[in-house]
């Protein structure tokens, strides 16, 4: 497998597993409203992964669905962080706003890249991903204003921030560093990140539940 | 509960803005990423309007003592005061009907 396949599933994965994760609000967020343009988010995640699968099924002589659900679990290149399943409000904003800070700069980077095609993704993807930042930030904010918000992000972020580190190679994380210090206005602790490569417990659920009506259909079914 | 935000939508370019309806957002951040997601995500808008409801000045009861129908939108009916006017001359109705 390319070093460049190896990436576009890296990041396809990444917005898979989050998308899926994120669509589990769908019907059960806070209020109206956020469950709608959380949900819309979901949707644009998942929508960003089928054009990344699609673009390495090129490569592979495969499809974006074969990609997408047909891999066992051990193939799978997601971050740790994208697949826990956190089903409280606090820290499904932390973890939205850790995710897409990390993946602005991984973006950002890839804009840069000698292969047009990815700089080419990368860079219509940051044009949606502009306002998923404009969302977890002013989440941030408003947690960050007020008394309650403040702690519950807080312990979110102590959880959390070793799994958004693992999020990016070595040589990205010290912007994460930077970016996230800045805007909570204080240090945060040197921690170990949690790597990419070994996946969560909850991830195998999570699988199980995606691929069930892909797997009860014969080969070949068209939806 | 929080604020409410009035929100009008232009489906393209020229066309005039309708009202598209109402969220509830803590702020106009709040407001800007939840109009934009309820009414701008399926390509149906060009541009929106967004203004809070408070700044919206609502205004009723129009005033129509005199019963001036020309001035209605249906224009008025020649009905009622073909009923006066036959009343008046005593007949129920004329060979041929009236121009109107």
């Amino acid at each position: 497998m390319s070093d460049r396949v190896e990436l576009l599933l890296t990041l396809a994965d990444d917005e898979l597993i989050l998308g899926w994760r994120n669509s589990e609000w769908t019907g059960i967020a806070p209020f109206l409203e956020e469950d709608v343009a959380f949900s819309s988010i979901a949707q644009n995640e998942i929508g960003h992964a089928r054009a990344l699968y699609e673009l390495a099924a090129r490569e592979l002589g495969t499809d974006a669905d074969a990609l997408a659900f047909d891999r066992p679990l051990a193939e799978y290149r997601s971050a740790p962080l994208v697949e826990l399943r956190r089903l409280e409000w606090a820290r499904t904003i932390a973890r939205h706003w850790l995710y897409e800070t990390a993946d602005a700069i991984r973006l950002d980077a890839l804009k840069g890249s000698d292969d047009t095609e990815l700089a080419g993704i990368a860079a219509k993807i940051d044009r949606e991903e502009v306002y998923h930042r404009l969302h977890a930030e002013m989440w941030i904010d408003r947690l960050l204003a007020s008394e309650e918000g403040r702690p519950r992000l807080d312990e979110a972020l102590e959880e959390l921030w070793p799994y958004a580190l693992g999020v990016l190679d070595e040589d990205l994380r010290p912007k994460l560093v930077t970016r996230v210090e800045t805007k909570l206005g204080r240090p945060l602790p040197a921690v170990e990140a949690v790597p990419r490569g070994r996946h969560e417990a909850e991830l195998a659920d999570l699988l199980e539940e995606m691929t069930s009506v892909r797997r009860s259909a014969p080969a070949g079914a068209r939806w | 509960m929080p604020p409410v935000y009035e929100v009008f939508r232009r489906e393209r370019a020229g066309a005039a803005m309708q009202h598209a309806g109402s969220i509830a957002a803590p702020d106009e951040r709040f407001a800007e990423i939840y109009a934009r997601e309820q009414y701008g995500r399926r390509g149906e808008s060009e541009a929106l309007w967004l203004v809070p409801r408070e700044a919206v000045q609502e205004l009723g009861e129009f005033v129509d003592e005199f019963d001036l129908k020309y001035r209605r939108v249906d224009g008025y009916s020649l009905k009622e005061r073909l009923k006066e006017a036959r009343a008046l001359a005593g007949t129920s109705r004329r060979e041929e009907p009236l121009k109107p």
